[in-house]
């Protein structure tokens, strides 16, 4: 019950109240994505996030953007954001320098169902980027390392250099009972790992269908490709869940942006049941 | 391997899933276990294309030669299969295959497997259904690597 | 027991502005300004359009004179409530910067205003904004502050504009709730005269100041015959039950690129469409560069940054945003808010520049989405 009271506390707010953050660090992940801490004010419910949940960050006179909470949701002191720069909000997000200060809005949307999974075992099939929203779900998973069979951490990106948390992913690799492995489209020189798209990888693990949970995240074409592969694998599709990306300027189901179908994907989502976005994923224009 | 735990070995890979014992044995007769240290090259650009492979364990990457160096266009490990194009005829090997880590599987010589396949049609048959699906999930995969979906721009065309 | 109902001269409407203003209401009518009618502040009632009266067609709109001397003889103008209740344009925060920066955002004062002359079609249109804006698991203050200070006065229809389609939609001609008070004008020789109807405690209380006489009997009757035979002229109609069934079926529908070929995509429907209510937020910053303000504007679905992510827009086609719009409004606006989003008023028929008119298309749609015409996907009952 506890986090339907955390939901509220941040719910309850005025949608446009926003709060200051000091970046405490930035470091470069890769040649494009850095990561960032903020620090938000003590106390304050924008730190109150559950794995899967998103931030809106404001850099005053340029732009807000909403962006997933990449850190450890044990950890709520620092509010952590792996960021690629992409845009112009993006450049002046990533550029902010220690000390300096950006708006901070949320945490909004829906988490991944990591209470669901308790007892199962968890996929993770992340493509680029995407692997950054889906860290908070490992983290807790790691934490609660008991209460979950076994963890397959499955990651494509487009060559070795665009791999995020290389080093954490190595590490999470170590780790009994956890299966994590990437996989690039461009192999370089001096890459020894998989090479081919993130799906070729699911003939490498013994997945359970029945007793594991599935939580994509990537560009919307992998995670077409990856669904239908996870389905022909014997995967129900309320097993799968997906979350999507799409305009949003509010994060509260108010400025229209994000919908999708019947759907707003700030307030309904980003995580959504695969069941739920199926009918939707092939209406090219929805 | 004795040819009983080849059979077993056949049985027990993806790639020959639903196969009638009679077939494993037929394969079994025709496999012989090879074994590849890290880094070995298991056939190169332009041979002549002989051997079909079923990896039991390890990596090995399909690559490409460019000027000064090696691109690794695509990885296959245990499960999965190597060098289809040898139940074709008259077609050389298209990539490079170097073993990535220590690599254990059952060759085949793909003339063999092709004349059993013309002496027992049904056995052909269920052999290129699976060899359709191999083709079938390398052309997904490679359209897919095509689109270049984590590009800055996504995918291209936008 | 039957609420009270009064009888109101026109001389009454004086009375009844300075009795708004008394209790703190900014008063505002339906004024003539620029060839149509505007929400104004009203300053006496001789402002109001007397006389006056407005044609409607696909792309038409126009003032003309009346025979009688009627106050409320026009249909819908351009505006409507939306304008006053969700702006458009809004300050929602305001950043400092004084070495780091601070974060300035007043909570948004109530504003008392009392609308005269607000139409059925209108105020479903406002019970829409309030689903969506303040019934939610957000609240929108802005529009929450506007809202909280509005009392509303309704004028029932007695007759439709050609374009007008509240009844099928089930949103008019005649009020039934949403009301302070509802008037239904009788117009005479030279000078008008109203039934009135409490819909609230304040307006009940309004008019027991305004007056004791009670309404002659026989007069709510005629009240609710003209309303029905109002209804009764209406010419156009959609389907409201059967129309989220019929877009499932048709969204590869070729209908949509033949309507696509008239639609300049310019957003004039989202703009007098008096329930859409998406917006954009813009950054403005002051010259010298010590502060910003965000400012929240009127967006339209009709735009082709409306979508973008990066890599691009989701919608890129004039044909895909139209689909968008008519489908929210009449099939995923029921889904999200247990209800239509369309009241039938009929603004975006008159003021689309090709003259699209939304009944038209979903006839279209309904007439040849059947089993000719191969699926699109339902996403009912999921």
């Amino acid at each position: 019950m506890s986090l339907l009271v955390e939901t509220t506390a941040a719910a309850g707010r005025p949608t446009w109240e926003t709060v200051p953050g000091r970046i405490a660090a930035v470091s470069k992940e890769t040649h494009d994505t850095f990561t960032l801490q903020v620090e938000p004010p003590p106390g304050d419910p924008v730190a109150r996030f559950r794995p899967g949940q998103f931030s809106m960050l404001y850099v005053p006179g340029v732009g807000e953007l909403p962006i997933s909470i990449s850190g450890d949701p044990g950890h709520r002191e620092l509010l952590t954001y792996t960021i690629r720069s992409v845009g112009q909000v993006t450049y002046q997000i990533v550029t902010r320098k220690p000390g300096d200060f950006i708006g901070l809005r949320g945490p909004f949307g829906t988490p991944w169902p990591v209470e669901e999974a308790r007892g199962k075992n968890v996929l993770i099939v992340a493509g680029g980027i995407g692997l950054a929203p889906l860290r908070p779900a490992i983290y807790h998973v790691l934490r609660h390392r008991g209460e979950y069979g076994r963890l397959v951490i499955l990651y494509g990106g487009r060559s070795p250099r665009d791999l995020l948390y290389r080093k954490e992913f190595a590490a999470w690799g170590m780790l009994p009972d956890i299966q994590a492995m990437a996989t690039v489209d461009y192999g370089g020189v001096s890459w020894r790992g998989h090479v081919g798209v993130v799906t070729t990888l699911f003939r490498h693990v013994r997945l359970q269908p029945a007793e594991t949970v599935a939580m994509l995240c990537g560009p919307e074409i992998m995670m077409r490709y990856a669904t239908r592969e996870l389905e022909s694998r014997g995967f129900a599709q309320g097993q799968i869940h997906l979350s999507m990306e799409r305009n949003m300027k509010c994060a509260t189901g108010h400025c229209g942006h994000c919908q999708m179908g019947q759907f707003f994907v700030c307030k309904d989502g980003p995580v959504f049941p695969y069941s739920q976005m199926k009918p939707y994923m092939d209406l090219y224009e929805l | 391997m004795a040819t009983s735990q080849v059979t077993a070995a056949l049985a027990a890979h993806p790639f020959l899933e639903g196969l009638q014992p009679k077939h494993y044995e037929t394969l079994a007769g025709l496999a012989c276990e090879v074994s590849f240290e890290p880094g070995q090259i298991i056939f190169r650009e332009g041979d002549p294309s002989s051997f079909f492979y079923l990896i039991l364990s390890g990596t090995v990457a399909l690559e490409i030669a460019a000027p000064g160096r090696f691109i690794a266009i695509h990885t296959v490990g245990e499960g999965e299969e190597l060098g289809w194009s040898s139940l074709l005829d008259q077609v050389n090997k298209q990539f490079r295959a170097r073993s990535v880590d220590a690599v254990r599987a059952l060759a085949f010589d793909g003339a063999r497997i092709v004349a059993a396949c013309e002496s027992d049609h049904e056995f052909g048959y269920i052999v290129l259904r699976k060899v359709l699906e191999v083709v079938a999930e390398r052309l997904r995969a490679t359209r897919l690597q095509v689109l270049d979906v984590y590009s800055k721009k996504g995918a291209p065309g936008k | 027991m039957r609420k009270k109902q009064y009888r109101l001269h026109q001389s009454d409407l004086s009375s009844l502005l300075e009795n708004l203003r008394r209790r703190g209401y900014q008063p505002y009518g339906p004024q003539r300004r620029d060839h149509a009618i505007e929400w104004l502040p009203l300053d006496g009632i001789h402002q109001l359009p007397a006389g006056w009266t407005t044609t409607t067609a696909p792309a038409t709109y126009r003032m003309q004179e009346r025979s009688d001397q009627a106050l409320f003889g026009y249909w819908t103008g351009p505006d409507s409530l939306k304008k006053l209740l969700h702006p458009p344009e809004a300050c929602l925060l305001k950043a400092e910067y004084n070495g780091g920066v601070r974060f300035v955002r007043q909570a948004p004062a109530e504003v008392k205003r009392a609308f005269i002359g607000v139409r059925a079609c209108d105020l479903a249109a406002v019970a829409a904004l309030d689903r969506v804006l303040l019934s939610d698991r957000w609240v929108d203050d802005i529009y929450q502050a506007n809202r909280n200070g509005a009392l509303l006065i309704a004028v029932n229809c007695t007759s439709s504009a050609p374009t007008c389609f509240c009844a099928s939609m089930g949103s008019g001609p005649r009020a039934r709730s949403g009301y302070d008070i509802a008037l239904t004008e009788r117009v005479g020789d030279g000078s008008s005269e109203f039934l009135a109807e409490p819909g609230s405690e304040a307006g009940a209380s309004i008019l027991e100041e305004l007056t004791a006489l009670a309404a002659p009997a026989g007069w709510e009757k005629e009240a609710e015959e003209s309303c029905q035979s109002a209804a009764a002229a209406q010419t156009r109609a959609v389907d409201a039950s059967s129309a989220p069934a019929v877009i499932d079926r048709t969204f590869d529908h070729p209908r949509w690129d033949q309507t696509a070929r008239r639609c300049l995509a310019c957003g004039n429907c989202t703009s007098v469409c008096p329930t859409c209510f998406c917006v954009n937020i813009e950054e403005r910053n002051a010259l010298d560069l010590r502060s910003a303000e965000r400012l929240r504007v009127w967006d339209s679905c009709f735009t082709q940054a409306f979508t973008y992510i990066h890599g691009g827009s989701i919608r890129t086609t004039p044909k895909s945003r139209y689909r968008q719009w008519l489908s929210h409004k009449l099939a995923r606006w029921q889904e999200q808010f247990g209800m239509p989003g369309c009241t039938g008023c009929g603004r975006c028929i008159a003021w689309c520049p090709a003259g699209i008119d939304i009944t038209e298309e979903m006839a279209a749609l309904e007439a040849s989405s059947g089993s000719t015409y191969p699926t699109g996907v339902s996403t009912h009952g999921n």
